[in-house]
């Protein structure tokens, strides 16, 4: 089923929140920081600032689909992905990279499996959007662009053909 | 009427046999079954979506693999495993196996494993949950009789598609005991969902079921003929165990016309794969030196029987 995609607050652009966020981790992190995409948005981002950011910085995957809250109440969802990290957890300093932040309980599910790896010697987190809303205490060490958005809505990134990345809003699912 | 293993929104909330499953959910498990994979290659190999829930394994008949399979697989996911060897216990003091259940139920169980050794029985544990309201609680047929073993036929279609990827282009051969398997009958009903354009069953006609060819399958007797241009090889295992009667002269004679040797393999496919349920009876139905050989997938296949019960547990569980 397609939802329907509306814009309610302009949505900024992802191609400049994805700059900002570059220009703001480029200098603060270590030289050799794994990163960690989180499927799915945060996957892509974390391939695109491997790119734009000087450093030795692998990227791995997760897929937090084992470790979420919610399982009791919604079940499995379908696609569930492989999560790869094709490195040494244990003493790294790990990036967490994900598309939007808000109530927290991603980011809380990926630090879970995360140290299920290893124990890392640091965990820090980028987003590219941070939409408040937190219902656990979780902040971003680095954010591109921050947002006010309806609890009732949901921020989408998506990614183009030629990979160029957009942001949008759409109803919220129950 | 309704699928019994599909609850009323159309997801599955019971595993009983892969006749009649939808493709879609058939393909639902491989997919979510491959994730799991990495997690034995992992420091901690568990993760946490089962927590705080009750697994309990009710097998009426002997079978250490199945068993232990699913135990592991319901440990990874976190879960609190209860073995129960039903066969020495409360049947045998006269309790009905639906008031072993009710019984169970009132312990809290969340899931049933059940293998036992009459057709139908998971099925009427199942049944029973859902006429009664319980449906919360699920069940997965472990090997029921000679009906079904689902979960066998999906980590088997999840080895074939490990290894060749696509059932579209595939001939497949089911060697030896087709009619006391209920692994046989089980992966021919995945396989041809999945659309398998041809599937092969090859053994002496006393081991076969009079009306096999009503599953959609193509009947050989002989074996150096079935076996030719076949990209996977599924050797089942003899069942001396479960015969009645003389249906075979003797296990040397078997092995000469049905036992998997390397000569007989070689007029197979150059890339193809061998399969076994498990346990295999060496020098009965096949040769050590092809169990043992490249062209083997035994081994993965029980690898990759905890990742498909992992999934199978998480999808029922979230349902």
């Amino acid at each position: 089923m397609r939802r329907r995609r509306t814009t309610l607050v302009a949505m900024p652009d992802a191609e400049q929140a994805l700059a900002a966020l570059a220009d703001r981790m480029r200098g603060a992190i270590d030289f050799d920081a794994r990163f960690v995409g989180i499927y799915s948005g945060g996957a892509w981002i974390a391939e695109r600032l491997a790119r734009m950011i000087d450093g030795d910085h692998p990227v791995g995957y997760i897929d937090v689909s084992f470790y979420r809250d919610d399982f009791s109440r919604k079940g499995l969802k379908p696609e569930v992905k492989r999560s790869t990290l094709p490195f040494d957890v244990e003493g790294a300093t790990i990036v967490l990279i994900d598309d939007v932040l808000y109530t927290g309980r991603s980011v809380r599910a990926a630090i879970n499996e995360l140290f299920d790896y290893g124990r890392p010697a640091r965990v820090e987190l980028a987003v590219l959007v941070d939409r408040g809303g937190r219902e656990l205490p979780i902040e971003a060490t680095y954010t591109g662009v921050r947002l006010a958005v309806a609890r009732d809505h949901s921020v989408v990134l998506s990614r183009a053909a030629d990979g160029t990345l957009a942001l949008a809003t759409e109803a919220a699912r129950a | 009427m309704r699928n019994p293993q599909l609850n009323a929104a159309g997801a599955l909330t019971h595993l009983l046999t892969l006749e009649g499953l939808p493709a879609e959910i058939i393909v639902r498990v491989l997919d979510t079954a491959v994730p799991f994979v990495s997690i034995a290659e992992r420091d901690v190999k568990k993760v946490p979506l089962l927590r705080g829930r009750s697994v309990f394994n009710l097998f009426f008949e002997n079978s250490t693999r199945t068993r232990t399979t699913f135990e592991i697989a319901a440990k990874r996911l976190s879960a609190d495993v209860i073995n129960l060897n039903i066969g020495v216990s409360s049947t045998s003091k006269g309790e009905t196996l639906l008031d072993t259940v009710d019984n169970l139920v009132a312990m809290n169980a969340d899931m049933f494993v059940v293998r036992h050794a009459q057709s139908g029985a998971p099925h009427l544990i199942a049944a029973h949950l859902d006429r009664t309201g319980r449906t919360h609680v699920h069940v997965v047929n472990a090997g029921d009789g000679r009906h079904a073993h689902p979960t066998q036929g999906l980590l088997d279609l999840f080895t074939i598609r490990h290894y060749k990827h696509d059932f579209r282009n595939l001939t497949v051969a089911i060697v030896g005991d087709v009619l006391h398997s209920r692994v046989a009958r089980s992966l021919i009903h995945g396989l041809t969902t999945l659309g398998t354009p041809e599937v092969r069953v090859i053994g002496p006609k006393t081991l076969l079921p009079t009306a096999v060819q009503s599953l959609g399958v193509q009947v050989h007797h002989d074996m150096r003929e079935g076996i030719k241009g076949c990209d996977v090889i599924v050797m089942l295992r003899l069942q001396s165990e479960r015969m009645r009667g003389a249906l075979l002269p003797s296990t040397g004679e078997y092995f000469k016309h049905y036992g998997l040797t390397g000569e007989k393999l070689a007029l197979a496919r150059r890339d193809a794969i061998v399969m076994h349920p498990g346990p295999m009876n060496r020098g009965v139905e096949i040769d050590s030196a092809v169990a043992d050989g490249e062209r083997s997938v035994i081994l993965p296949q029980v690898t990759f029987g905890i990742a498909v019960r992992m999934a199978v547990l998480s999808i029922l569980a979230g349902n």
